[in-house]
């Protein structure tokens, strides 16, 4: 049985989750930069200080490498760490300890040490923060064997991921896209955990499989419907997890329309678009009516001006323009 | 040499022993090298063997250890067995990580030996977290950290510092500092040579020792352990030593003089302490006679040990890339 939905933000979502796994489990805690009095840089984990304290809600000094670090250490220990990075594009000064410690040390030691982290991180444009704030660098990490990558796109997920990360012996990166923090919505007052693996389809249609996952899974739905008075019926894959990426669902998907376009923010040239369509090439070649397209950023830094900023990362309208391309070639 | 009255004769052959035990091992190790049973990347701890056996004899069951790519001598002094020590040096899977690290990644759960790091510095935020573990816990445990001074030079060293000290962590840095950054004299790498001046910018509890001198290191340990067990937040030593080899086998050192190899050999760690230990009266000359025949002994069974392991099986390739389960 479902409880009453309530009207809810997915920041709202997101903190639901923390303050659920604060008091579930005494081995969580959180650490991160003006996670505490600041109330979190996009305001998630406000008024969790004054709730759990010091002990608990800790902020730290502007030092990345050390708190993610410490977190793999302390998870390394028997604790649950919860560890805030403000932006993908500053957890680059900890890229040391998460890509050669969090992702080796499990294989490395012949299995004697698991590292149970959770590092969440803000991603994505559309803030006009410019190139060193708006970068979608999740399909990079999702590169790197020992890691879990994982991108909410709904409430649901926002809500729901946190615990099973936590439940999960691996590192566990969760990507959130800035723009979702103010997305509001419906959850069931009881809403909670959910799978970490897995894509979702979350539209259905027989023309096309439109392939993508955070912001742009809103762009795709936004354009699946004006497709539809068009007669194109896409259908909608929530990647969700970026590793390991569901291959069962996108051939699935594929088997049934033909057709595949990803979306996807981040650059082309080696990105997790060239992985999802490789693996499209290989596995669903000849169900394919036509050539895979992706639809990715511009590869550029992410300019400031907003119309720069919005030429720079797939658009509803470009989506639209792209899949009726897919489908009605001139 | 600073005599302490506590050292009886059993303490004496415990230090002497273990530092001869990590000595002939190492010379095993460059010999197994030279014949092709270890590969890789090989770096011996000769001549500072005096450090690893002084903290580790000061240290507890519940405390847990960082260390580095040169690690056997920290490895084999916190108690883990020479067999499994040198079967990881082959990559056997009777190994202490299964053979998959080899010589620079030796971890060991039941000691808690968290690590050879082979990234120099990247140790240091790991025993900032195994310290806030111990210190959310209530444990008495003290996190002990063992790094080069080219380790200094990271941002990860100032960061974890800051960070130890800043929420008071009982973590233990010590700085083995042998003069050489791979084959960087400090001098040409540190604007402040003296690397225990830079703990005391973060306000952390800061000793020079010896570290060629056993007695002084385990004494320098065990006094900076009190303070931090009385919660007194983290302690830093900066041992000062000398690695008597190359940085690692394919090294030719041209970066400093045979004389001055010579000037530091004149200290050996562990010829100093024997000789203090006869003079003292601790120990006779067949007690370290006998030392040196157990310690060829046990060297012999480690290397029996790893000649008689199997290789992982290659289907296991995939084991622990993720985890089923975190172990218990």
């Amino acid at each position: 049985m479902t409880a009453a939905p309530l009207k809810i933000t997915y920041r709202e979502a997101v903190k639901q989750a923390i303050r659920e796994a604060l008091a579930r489990d005494p081995r969580v805690f959180l650490m991160g930069e003006d996670i505490g009095r600041y109330g979190g840089c996009y305001a998630v984990t406000k008024g969790l200080l004054q709730e759990f304290g010091e002990e608990r809600i800790r902020d730290t000094p502007l030092s990345e490498s050390a708190f993610v670090g410490a977190g793999i250490g302390a998870a390394m220990a028997g604790l649950r760490p919860i560890v805030e990075v403000m932006t993908v594009n500053f957890s680059l000064l900890a890229l040391d300890q998460i890509v050669n410690n969090a992702a080796t040390i499990p294989h490395m030691s012949g299995g004697q040490f698991a590292v149970p982290l959770v590092i969440r991180m803000a991603t994505g444009a559309g803030r006009q923060l410019a190139a060193q704030h708006s970068h979608s660098l999740e399909g990079w990490y999702a590169h790197i064997p020992g890691l879990k990558i994982l991108a909410p796109a709904t409430l649901e997920d926002a809500r729901g991921m946190l615990w099973s990360a936590l439940q999960d012996p691996n590192p566990v990166l969760i990507f959130e896209h800035v723009n979702l923090y103010n997305m509001e919505g419906e959850l069931p007052s009881d809403a909670g955990a959910v799978p970490i693996e897995g894509a979702a389809l979350r539209r259905q249609g027989r023309d096309l499989s439109i392939v993508t996952y955070g912001a742009s899974l809103h762009k795709a739905l936004a354009a699946a419907k004006q497709l539809a008075g068009q007669g194109i019926e896409a259908e909608v894959i929530d990647l969700r997890c970026l590793r390991p990426l569901d291959d069962a669902t996108i051939t699935a998907s594929i088997a049934r329309t033909r057709r595949a376009l990803i979306v996807d923010e981040g650059w082309r040239s080696g990105g997790i678009s060239a992985e999802i369509g490789m693996r499209i090439a290989e596995q669903s070649f000849y169900d394919l009516d036509a050539p895979p397209m992706r639809l990715c950023g511009a590869e550029v830094p992410i300019p400031y001006p907003k119309h720069l900023e919005d030429a720079a990362i797939p658009q509803i309208e470009t989506i639209i323009s792209a899949a009726t391309s897919l489908v009605r070639p001139s | 040499m600073t005599a302490k009255p506590h050292l009886d004769g059993a303490h004496a052959r415990r230090l002497l022993g273990q530092m001869i035990r990590i000595r002939l091992f190492e010379e095993k190790c460059a010999e197994l090298y030279t014949r092709g049973k270890i590969r890789g990347f090989l770096h011996l701890y000769i001549g500072e063997e005096a450090n690893a056996v002084g903290v580790m004899e000061a240290l507890t069951a519940d405390d847990s250890v960082v260390s580095t790519y040169r690690e056997h001598g920290h490895a084999l002094a916190r108690g883990i067995a020479m067999g499994p020590l040198m079967a990881e040096m082959y990559g056997k899977a009777n190994g202490t990580s299964g053979g998959r690290g080899g010589s620079m990644h030796v971890f060991d759960r039941a000691t808690r030996f968290y690590g050879g790091n082979a990234i120099v510095g990247g140790g240091l935020p790991l025993s900032v977290g195994l310290g806030l573990a111990e210190r959310m816990r209530s444990g008495r445990g003290a996190a002990v950290c063992l790094f080069g001074e080219g380790a200094v030079a990271e941002g990860e060293f100032h960061e974890s510092l800051n960070l130890a000290a800043l929420w008071k962590l009982p973590v233990l840095f010590v700085c083995e500092n042998n003069l050489y950054a791979m084959g960087s004299a400090i001098e040409r790498t540190e604007s402040e040579t003296d690397i225990h001046r830079k703990a005391e910018a973060y306000r952390i509890a800061s000793q020079r020792v010896d570290g060629m001198d056993v007695v002084a290191v385990e004494a320098a340990t065990r006094a900076a352990l009190e303070h931090l067990r009385a919660g007194e937040g983290p302690q830093f030593l900066e041992c000062r030593t000398y690695r008597f080899r190359a940085h690692s086998m394919f090294d030719a050192q041209l970066y400093r003089d045979k004389s001055e190899v010579e000037r530091w050999k004149e200290r050996d760690p562990i010829k100093r302490f024997a000789d203090w230990s006869v003079a003292a009266r601790l120990l006779h000359k067949t007690d370290i006679a006998d030392l040196e025949k157990a310690a060829a002994v046990e060297v012999d069974q480690a290397v029996a040990f790893a000649e008689a392991g199997d290789w992982e099986s290659v289907a296991d390739l995939g084991k622990f890339v993720l985890m089923d389960k975190v172990p218990a």
